[in-house]
């Protein structure tokens, strides 16, 4: 039973841990206000930032204009969703049949694939290069869907796998003696209790690859370049055009942090292999 | 539970996943090891003879690398440091009873989601630039020399950035693992006479040993491989005050193009990161048998 | 219909045999419970039977035909689980028709179908509930709603009864032996409570090990338990075992007495002890009685209304005709 606390605690509580939390949010807070300002005002301090200056949308318009933002912002699409895509489709079948098919090797298996993931990239960085070189793959969203997708199909298969052994194994013998066949079976009855899962999966996934900035920034250029490469452009002289900077950089989080906020707990489970619950 | 025929259909389904996972690391994994008793450099063709050893006489003698081991222990060691103390911290003050808990747990875990080139920049320009940003100013307001943060103390500034983007993360588990304490257990010992301290050291922190063990190998795994926010902030300097291992495999093999050398590194960050990843392997191990 | 015959079938998990070769025979209409100690392979022989499972060898035959190799679906047979496994998506009413779904039966006939089992087990007004808004009792007639849809040749239930509370399952039980008696359809009812096995059955099946102990009707069971095992299993509180000494003027090793079976007088008797604990039922009195220097503890059933406290000492007296009698290795001597 949760002790009854008093609304004095209770607010000095939220005065203290709100004011922490404030501090940690301040920077995305600060370069969303900085993204409405324009370049002058933008360099002013802080508080004349925020109480002497106007608003206006000029650099939004402007990093589009200057550097075809909507490019990038396709790119990092493309590249976030299809690397995820491919990964469930593959993953899917594989953490299906491990989670209700168990064999004597499928926790080797489920470890072995772990392990992939504890691969650092940069030891691989060089043969991937060259071979991407070779293969004329370099500076291709195709290029970095692959790779994105192996990395993170560990990740991917270990998700699903934790929430396919959630679904009671009883539920679908129950549905084999209903008479439903495999089809029928996976359609009806595993797919639609699966789908909370899944949809946290491919959340997270899209949240990961979003976020990559080892393969996006060494193997894309210009044409491939997500929005990772795109802001990294900006640590030359450009970043101190801080509207511009602050502008590019809200639309390249807006969307992740929105999904991130929806998907805190399946983050857990998908970053810990399930060793926290 | 299963039938023959079900075996069969699974070893189908599974197959196609470890296909993939063995191709992505068998391949390149051989090639590196192969590179790296080369002498190979893309820039000055050498024919690509065998070298034996030589790769990593030279990687291991040069004076870049122990200084980039000495900054990947210390980046790795800080903000690990940083980021656990500070976690446990926030999950027991996020714990505690409070009004909107729920938009503050947002606002501490947000910084996560940042990418890592953004939260790099931002920093580096709107916070740590000496003329311009906030900690510049706040410094001359006060009468204060503003610091240059990246020319003075550049490593302890990129300490200071992946701890923010990190922190999240430590205090998200081990808030996960505090709400799994038990309450009866707490009052129990607080019936027993122990004080709030008592609690903490007693209950409450052995309950979240797993979990800080879970944040410290993970961390490590991805710590180790730090890179975005080095090359959009000091490009490794200055000198190489900033090289972690990673960087200096990035310098060698994208910049020197010498695939040989940049190979050797890769496979002696590969031995480090495997270190890590036994004891992290058989934590989760463990868990899956459970 | 629903015959049931095993035939010399037997299921091994790799190395480990839990089933050794058996053969088994359900006649049509018949209520067979599988009882037993947790463990023993009832649930693993309902799940051959249900087509769950392989068979490592032998036949299933269901009406006289070999089902060995038909699998789950095609049986014919449906099956109550111990979670009830109901789909958490689906709403009561889709949860009851799923199977006649799957069979591609038409709609009207389906709701027709779903109308008849939700009248007959009280659902009518829960159909368009989730499983999730439903107490453990209504779930549990989802469960047979969705299995009486079928009209199947037989029923499996498995431990169905053992997540409701004590008083619940008191009823449910009364309203599947009502089913089994308006629809005539064979049932086997997998359960470790021998009390569930007595009141249900029309036969029961003894299992330990993997081993068939005793097939009978409860009565059978209950009068001539075939050895030690059965003896002890069936019948509440537990039959007395004496050994040594005490059994040899029967001519036996052992000996095996039930607690209604003992008389008890303050005055002479038998076997002589003191009275340990009393548990006081009203109707009836257990009494532990000690010091008989037969076994730890003697238990013995009297009339509620017999006043006997701790200390006391008394004699014990067993019916004559109700002492029954094993040999060295626990079998029934007649």
């Amino acid at each position: 039973m949760a002790r009854a606390v008093s609304n004095g605690i209770k607010l000095r509580n939220t005065a203290i841990v709100g004011t922490l939390g404030f501090l940690m949010f301040f920077p995305i807070l600060w370069i969303l206000i900085l993204s409405f300002k324009t370049e002058e005002d933008a360099i002013r301090a802080p508080l004349e930032v925020l109480f002497s200056s106007g608003w206006t949308l000029e650099s939004f318009t402007t990093v589009q204009e200057r550097s075809d933002y909507f490019k990038h912002f396709t790119n990092s699409v493309v590249i976030a969703v299809g690397s995820t895509f491919f990964g469930i489709l593959i993953a899917v079948p594989a953490a299906w049949a491990m989670a209700f098919v168990p064999a004597k090797h499928t926790k080797n298996v489920l470890m072995w694939m772990l392990s992939t993931k504890m691969l650092p990239p940069v030891g691989v960085l060089v043969p991937i290069y060259l071979i991407f070189r070779d293969l004329g793959l370099l500076d291709t969203r195709i290029g970095l869907v692959i790779v994105l997708m192996l990395m993170n199909l560990p990740i991917i298969i270990w998700m699903l796998y934790t929430y396919f052994t959630e679904i009671p194994g009883e539920i679908l013998e129950a549905a084999r003696m209903d008479g439903a066949n495999l089809r029928e079976e996976v359609l009806y009855v595993l797919t639609p209790m699966a789908i909370p899962g899944m949809a946290s999966t491919v959340l997270l996934n899209i949240i990961l690859a979003w976020n990559e900035a080892f393969w996006t920034l060494n193997l894309t250029a210009a044409n491939a370049a997500p929005l990772t490469q795109f802001i990294a452009s900006y640590s030359s002289p450009e970043g101190l055009f801080y509207a511009k900077l602050s502008a590019a950089s809200i639309m390249a989080i807006a969307p992740i942090l929105i999904m991130g906020w929806f998907s805190q707990k399946q983050l857990v489970r998908g970053l810990t292999f399930g060793a926290v619950k | 539970m299963a039938t023959k025929a079900s075996r069969a259909a699974a070893r189908m389904m599974i197959s196609p996943s470890v296909i993939l996972l063995l191709g992505w690391m068998i391949i390149p994994l051989s090639l590196t090891i192969y590179f790296s008793f080369l002498r190979y450099n893309l820039i000055t063709p050498t024919g690509n003879p065998f070298v034996g050893w030589e790769n990593y006489y030279w990687f291991v003698t040069d004076p870049s690398f122990k200084a980039a081991m000495i900054n990947t222990l210390l980046l790795v060691g800080g903000i690990l440091l940083i980021t656990t103390i500070g976690g446990v911290i926030f999950a027991l003050l996020l714990d505690l009873p409070m009004f909107g808990q729920g938009v503050i747990r947002i606002m501490v875990i947000a910084p996560f989601f940042v990418m890592p080139t953004v939260s790099a920049l931002v920093w580096k320009n709107m916070f740590m630039n000496p003329v311009n940003g906030i900690f510049g100013r706040l410094a001359t307001g006060m009468g204060f020399e503003p610091v240059d943060f990246f020319g003075q103390i550049p490593l302890l500034s990129i300490i200071f950035i992946v701890s923010w983007q990190w922190l999240p993360f430590a205090t998200l588990i081990l808030f996960t693992a505090m709400q799994s304490l038990d309450q009866e257990q707490l009052e129990a010992a607080e019936m027993d006479g122990a004080s709030w301290r008592n609690r903490f050291w007693f209950i409450i922190l052995p309950h979240l040993a797993r979990a800080i063990t879970v944040v410290i190998l993970i961390e490590t795994i991805f710590l180790l491989s730090i890179f975005a926010e080095i090359l959009v902030t000091t490009n490794g300097g200055p000198g190489t005050a900033t090289t972690n291992l990673t960087y200096l495999i990035y310098v060698s093999s994208l910049l020197q193009f010498d695939v040989g050398m940049g190979s050797a590194g890769g496979v002696i960050a590969i031995i480090l990161a495997n270190i890590v990843a036994i004891f992290l392997m058989r934590m989760i191990g463990k868990n899956l048998d459970a | 219909m629903g015959r049931i015959q095993l035939e010399q079938v037997s299921k091994s998990f790799g190395e480990l045999q839990v089933i050794p070769p058996l053969d088994l025979e359900i006649e049509d209409g018949e209520f067979v419970v599988f009882v037993g100690p947790s463990g023993c392979g009832k649930s693993t022989l309902l799940r051959l039977i249900a087509g769950l499972e392989d068979v490592t060898s032998g036949q299933v035959l269901i009406d006289g035909t070999d089902a060995t190799d038909i699998p789950p679906a095609k049986r014919g047979l449906a099956m109550v689980f111990q979670s009830y496994a109901l789909y958490p998506h689906m709403s009561v009413r889709k949860n009851i028709a799923f199977p006649l779904r799957m069979a591609g039966m038409d709609e009207a006939e389906r709701d027709r179908r779903v109308q008849n089992a939700a009248d007959v087990l009280n659902l009518t007004d829960y159909l368009d509930r989730k499983p999730a808004q439903l107490s453990g009792g209504q779930r549990q007639r989802v469960a047979i709603g969705r299995a009486i849809v079928r009209e199947p040749a037989a029923f499996l239930f498995d431990e169905p009864l053992s997540n409701l509370d004590a008083a619940l399952r008191v009823g449910m039980r009364i309203e599947i032996s009502e089913l089994h008696q308006r629809l005539g359809t064979t049932m086997i009812y997998v359960t470790h409570d021998q009390v569930e096995a007595m009141t249900m059955a029309d036969k029961i099946v003894v299992l330990q090990s993997g081993v068939i102990e005793q097939v009978g009707s409860p009565l059978e069971l209950y009068r001539r338990p075939q050895n030690r095992f059965v003896a002890g299993f069936i019948g509440s509180p537990k039959m007395n075992f004496v050994s040594g000494e005490a059994a040899k003027p029967y001519a036996a090793e052992s000996i095996g007495v039930r607690p209604e079976h003992l008389q008890i007088s303050s005055a002479e008797g038998a076997w002589k002890g003191v009275i340990g604990v009393s548990e006081h039922l009203g109707s009836d009195t257990f009494f532990h009685v000690l010091e008989t220097g037969l076994a730890e503890s003697i238990t013995i059933r009297a009339d509620g209304e017999v006043a006997l406290n701790r200390g006391d000492t008394v004699y014990l007296t067993p019916e004559p005709d109700k002492i029954h009698r094993f040999d060295a290795r626990g079998r029934r001597i007649e």
